[in-house]
């Protein structure tokens, strides 16, 4: 066979191997994705669903509301608390996680060869942890009879609960417990692959602590803070269940106002439209991410 | 005379591995705590009332849980099966034959589950499975079990190409030399030595079915409670300690599962 053909065989069986993964994923998560684009541009249905008829309305309510009686536009001021709410618990989210995920993925690289399991290991229980029960773990310990407020109540410190639950910062301090190992694991991959005699060269040719660290560690571990970064803003800012779980309703965050408006709210192609506009936003930094790397890799 | 500065241990950052023990710490006491409450005796889940079995007895009796279990279990095994299946297949297609045209693109079509966010995802099932379920009549399982099965692959390809990748063709060349067929090779060479890495994703594809709360909770007709949204709704109300205890459950058979895949990637070598 002539080289050409021995490459179209291999490309032919490639995707005659990978076809039944792809008719799965088509059928069941990609497909249904471009409806949800399609119904952000339908009318609104009397009670729920769509009319198939073109409409801009599902994106105009996006930003803006109508009077109901004399239909003067102005900016929906509820739906702009809620994504200044998403993107500013998710960055929350994202800084808290990082200030103690370096640290921690530091430590467990550090360990001797023979422990490094271990303390990973630990991470790793976390990680796996059906998310709703630690949603709940975290919902026993922040509660008004919970271990914290007894506990600062018995210290004398507090003479009755803080209310925690049901405000964002139940919904932070909820989504920092839930992300940490997202956090660690790409921070602990990047620093184990960090040769440590590059630090103590760094020391030997006189440079100073800080030094070293903005010239030889953050170079190399970059690719790792930027992954563990985007692997926790992303869920972040399309969190679900936490905000519902710890926010209590009130406190929404876009997801539960997506879920909203194919619920009680009846209006498919709003939360079509805001659907799109969370994906259109995750892709983007996912661009991003992989720009940032491949360029790292083209340099290193 | 430039004063070298004081050459300090590297492993032991000033203030890291405080903060280390501190997320360790963090993440585990929620953890400990709602598996002790567990344990509580007596109706409050704000007073300790003893040591007692008595909420895992109430939830084993509880016919919701227990069918709510069954139906998760049911799901999770199908889910397993049919997202290992298609996933060893395509990490055959996508490892070991070199590059070719459009491998991106299958990539990032396996992967996709992984980038969009999953409510998104959910809310995409929902539609489209409720004008599926309107125009056939259908409102089975089947659509849980197709959904998981979509999400699982992802989970279910990594570990099988990670594997696949740690071997040598050496084997199957020497099988075909033999004159082996390629159905031989692959049923008696390739498919032995990939086992650890099927076994290995097929654990992840279960526990992540078992786990999955958002799809589930959109694409579920009514009835069809998984254990995660099962304790979902019953949040509407109150924290019971009967959620407590099947956490714990749930909690101690994730565990369990981990040490098995620990076991099973371990003897790659």
């Amino acid at each position: 066979m002539s080289r050409a053909g021995e490459q179209r065989s291999k490309g032919a069986n490639g995707w005659l191997l990978s076809t039944p993964a792809l008719i799965l994923l088509v059928f069941a998560a990609s497909g249904p994705l471009l409806i949800v684009a399609l119904y952000s541009v339908l009318e609104k249905g009397d009670y729920s669903g769509v009319r198939w008829i073109l409409s801009g309305e599902g994106w105009f309510r996006v930003l803006f509301e109508r009077d109901i009686f004399d239909q003067t536009v102005s900016l929906a001021d509820a739906n702009l608390s809620i994504f200044w709410r998403s993107v500013k618990l998710s960055i929350a989210t994202t800084l808290i996680t990082f200030a103690l995920g370096l640290p921690t993925a530091w430590f467990i690289a550090t360990r001797p060869t023979n422990t490094r399991a271990f303390w990973l290991f630990l991470i790793t229980i976390p990680f796996w942890t059906n998310l709703l029960i630690r949603t709940f773990a975290i919902m026993e310990v922040i509660r008004n009879q919970g271990i914290l407020n007894t506990a600062l109540m018995n210290a004398g410190l507090i003479s009755e609960p803080i209310q925690i639950l049901y405000t964002d910062t139940a919904v932070l301090i909820g989504m920092a417990y839930v992300y940490l190992p997202l956090m660690v694991l790409p921070l602990y991959a990047a620093i184990d692959r960090f040769d440590f005699k590059l630090i103590e060269a760094g020391y030997d040719l006189y440079a100073s602590r800080w030094q070293v660290l903005r010239g030889v560690i953050l170079p190399i571990i970059k690719p790792g803070i930027v992954a563990g970064c985007i692997l926790v803003f992303i869920p972040s800012l399309g969190a679900y269940v936490t905000p519902r779980v710890l926010g209590g309703g009130k406190n929404m965050m876009i997801g539960n106002f997506i879920e909203l408006q194919f619920g009680q709210g009846q209006n498919w192609p709003l939360g079509a439209a805001l659907s799109t506009l969370l994906l259109v936003v995750v892709l983007a930094s996912l661009l991003v991410y992989t720009r940032v790397t491949s360029k790292d890799d083209r340099n290193g | 005379m430039a004063k070298k500065p004081r050459a300090f241990d590297v492993t032991t950052l000033p203030g890291f591995t405080f903060i280390a023990i501190l997320s360790f710490v963090l993440l585990y006491a929620p953890i400990v705590t709602l598996v002790i409450y567990s344990f509580n005796g007596g109706n409050s889940v704000n007073q300790w009332g003893g040591f007692s079995l008595e909420w895992y007895v109430v939830a084993f009796n509880n016919e919701a849980v227990q069918e709510a279990t069954v139906r998760s279990l049911i799901i999770a095994v199908w889910a397993a099966v049919i997202s290992t299946t298609v996933a060893t297949m395509a990490a055959l297609g996508t490892t070991r034959r070199g590059r070719f045209k459009g491998q991106t693109v299958i990539y990032i079509i396996i992967n996709q589950p992984l980038m969009v966010p999953e409510i998104v995802t959910a809310v995409a099932l929902l539609i489209f499975f409720s004008s599926v379920k309107l125009a056939t009549g259908y409102s089975g399982l089947g659509y849980l079990i197709l959904a998981h099965s979509a999400f699982c692959v992802p989970f279910a390809y990594l570990p099988i190409r990670a594997r696949l990748e740690g071997m040598d063709m050496t084997m199957e060349t020497a099988a075909a030399d033999l004159y082996a067929t390629p159905w031989q090779t692959f049923r008696y060479v390739t498919l032995p030595l990939l086992l650890p890495g099927v076994i290995a994703g097929a654990m992840l594809a279960f526990i992540i079915s078992l786990d999955n709360v958002i799809i589930t909770e959109f694409v579920k007709s009514a009835g069809q409670d998984t254990l995660p949204t099962y304790m979902l709704g019953q949040l509407r109300r109150a924290l019971t300690p009967e959620v407590n205890a099947i956490s714990t459950v749930l909690l101690a058979f994730t565990i369990l599962i981990l040490i098995a895949f620990a076991f099973v990637t371990k003897k790659r070598a």
